[in-house]
């Protein structure tokens, strides 16, 4: 009577324990689909994240969980919140008008089309085969993350270092995009080239109230108002 | 004594529909980063759940490398947005569509 009152008890735990979990995960999908300031939706993503680590350890994937944490947490939402602040975009969503009508509509339709799919997918039974993938069985002896390490270092070596030479070239990737096309020299004039380049584009108030009393020749014409003295000594490093 | 894998699978499934309906949605390029994201880690849960289903670890090394990839992935995504924004501030993924077909 009392071993059946602990099942009933160890069951009631799994399923809270996954209760938490799925509703932390979707609450936190909710927001990032919903909400309009992009720093509340990337805050919404930690959630998310944090259920889905809560899920992993549920079901056994302790290193995963930690490296879940670590890497999406840790670093990834910060690189986006980094982002964020860095290009000021936190300000609020652009409510320009559509330029294809019904659009949301047939996003939302198409969604959940995608989502009957899977959950058709869920109901069949005969997808997996059964056949081992040769990276050894989940539940033995050990733990969790020496299983892990010892198939990745041994069936999985290969593809382990071609992430590694991935990661590098994603570094090297992103300091080639990032990177000023053209190193000026410092000082006056690498700033009227950074000024000028936000003038052109509509770039914000700040940038083109600079340029514009300085008079960039695009804009001021050749020299008709006040201003105009300083274009013939800047004017030829704008552009 | 722990819930079947199917109610993890269905969770997952969820995950990805709401990912995919917020990057039709959406048109912050930032917040559709966000959404592939998350389709990314519905994926995931699905590989673990597979792992604890069919006692094989391998859902778990296929989760490690997408996470190394995951993280790829956003900092280039995250360089070429910061590039689009440095030439054009404000701008929407309708506004950089010139290589639409």
């Amino acid at each position: 009577m009392s071993l059946l009152a602990v099942t009933h008890l160890a069951s009631a735990s799994a399923w809270a324990v996954y209760a938490v979990g799925a509703l932390m995960a979707l609450a936190g999908a909710g927001g990032v689909v919903l909400q309009r300031n992009p720093v509340h939706c990337a805050l919404a993503l930690v959630t998310t994240i944090f259920g889905i680590a809560l899920l992993f350890i549920d079901q056994g994937a302790d290193f995963l969980a930690a490296v879940q944490v670590i890497v999406y947490a840790g670093a990834i939402v910060i690189l986006f919140l980094f982002v964020i602040m860095l290009l000021g975009v936190d300000r609020k969503e652009q409510r320009a008008p559509e330029k294809l009508k019904g659009l949301i509509p047939v996003a939302i339709l198409v969604g959940v089309v995608a989502l009957a799919e899977l959950l058709v997918l869920v109901r069949v039974h005969y997808w997996a085969t059964g056949s081992k993938a040769g990276a050894g069985a989940l539940n033995g002896p050990g733990e969790n993350v020496q299983k892990l390490g010892q198939s990745i270092f041994t069936a999985y070596l290969l593809p382990f270092e071609m992430t590694s030479a991935l990661l590098v070239i994603a570094v090297v990737a992103a300091v080639v995009l990032v990177r000023r096309p053209s190193p000026a020299p410092p000082g006056h004039e690498h700033r009227t080239v950074v000024g000028g380049r936000g003038t052109a584009r509509s770039g914000p108030a700040p940038a083109r109230a600079t340029v514009a009393e300085r008079g960039t020749p695009t804009e001021r014409g050749s020299g008709a108002s006040g201003g105009a003295e300083q274009s013939g000594s800047t004017g030829e490093v704008v552009r | 004594m722990t819930v079947p894998g199917a109610w993890y699978l269905v969770l997952a499934a969820c995950l990805f529909g709401i990912g995919a309906v917020g990057l039709l949605v959406r048109r912050n390029i930032l917040v559709m980063y966000m959404c592939i994201e998350l389709m990314l880690n519905a994926v995931n849960l699905t590989f673990v759940t597979f792992s604890r289903m069919l006692n094989d670890l391998g859902g778990q090394d296929a989760v490690f490398f997408i996470l190394v990839v995951a993280a790829a992935e956003v900092v280039v995504g995250l360089g070429i947005i910061v590039s689009i924004y440095r030439r054009r501030s404000g701008a929407t993924a309708d506004d950089i569509s010139s290589l639409k077909g």
